[in-house]
């Protein structure tokens, strides 16, 4: 288990990397696609269907989204050319890097392996679940019952970015 | 650990896309990789071996199922992601509109 998704992570990490280094934007988008399209096969390896299928929509919603916008402007990559400025952000940018890298591996000595996780704070969320809420499906348990103003929020900000695309989209700019 | 490892790598390239890339549509596919990993440590830390999907059968019991909680949580970010994303498009479609360029650093106006 813990090698498959270690390869399928290797193909997603050559993904974003292409995708980052790109000439043509469109190759760009849909490289970022084999990342997300990667995810939804880690989430059915990790046992959570329910998160498959939303992934798997949400990443094709995002590319449509990303591709009108890139065949609607332009699909040149800004030139970068390695000045002075650049490579002192770059040579922060890994110092930083080595930083947080040593910080997580201190910080993953304190989780449990993979597989072997214990049920310390939703032991609370699963016990006699389906009596509760009266949902087989855990999930469904969890965002719609015991946090259900939690998924109401969530409503409420898909609610106000869907406002704020149209309001930007509609108004005339400044010349 | 080594799958924690490479999800925090995932994570740092697109920390590297951020920070160095000039191309705002980048930029925000960046964002979405930095998001993709985070998501992916979420799921790891919940997985239980053999365990089942979190989908009750009734008929049968003392099965052992994966923890429902951080991919309730996910769920939920994930939804929030699509919506930060749509957003940061509108404002690059936007700006690209405004000053024919993707290049952040052409944003003149912005500088204070």
């Amino acid at each position: 288990m813990e090698l498959t998704i270690s390869i399928i992570l290797g193909f997603m990490i050559i993904g974003a990397i292409y995708a980052l280094h790109a000439k043509d934007l469109l190759s760009a988008v849909i490289a970022m696609g084999i990342v997300g399209y990667g995810l939804v096969i880690c989430f059915l390896l990790l046992k959570a269907p329910d998160l498959a299928i939303v992934q798997i929509v949400v990443e094709t919603i995002t590319l449509v989204i990303m591709v009108a916008v890139v065949l609607d402007s332009t699909r040149k990559e800004v030139e970068i050319k390695l000045d002075r400025r650049t490579i002192i952000n770059i040579l922060t940018g890994f110092v930083v890097f080595a930083g947080l890298f040593y910080f997580f591996i201190l910080a993953i000595q304190n989780l449990d392996p993979l597989g072997a996780h214990s049920l310390r704070m939703s032991e609370a969320y699963v016990e006699g679940a389906v009596e509760k809420t009266g949902s087989v499906n855990l999930v469904t348990g969890v965002l719609f019952d015991f946090r259900a103003y939690d998924t109401l929020g969530e409503a409420v900000i898909l609610y106000t970015a869907a406002l704020g695309v149209l309001t930007l989209l509609r108004i005339k700019g400044k010349k | 650990m080594s799958v924690y490892i490479l999800s925090f790598v995932l994570f740092l390239v697109g920390l590297y896309g951020v920070i160095t890339r000039r191309n705002l549509i980048k930029i925000v596919i960046s964002l979405s990789i930095m998001e993709f990993s985070i998501f992916m440590i979420l799921v790891l830390v919940g997985y239980i071996d053999n365990g089942l999907a979190p989908i009750v059968d009734p008929a049968s019991g003392g099965q052992i199922y994966v923890d429902p909680l951080p991919q309730a949580m996910v769920l939920t970010a994930i939804v929030i992601g699509l919506a930060t994303t749509s957003m940061l498009m509108a404002i690059a479609i936007r700006l690209y509109r405004k000053y024919k360029t993707f290049d952040i650093r052409e944003l003149k106006n912005l500088r204070g």
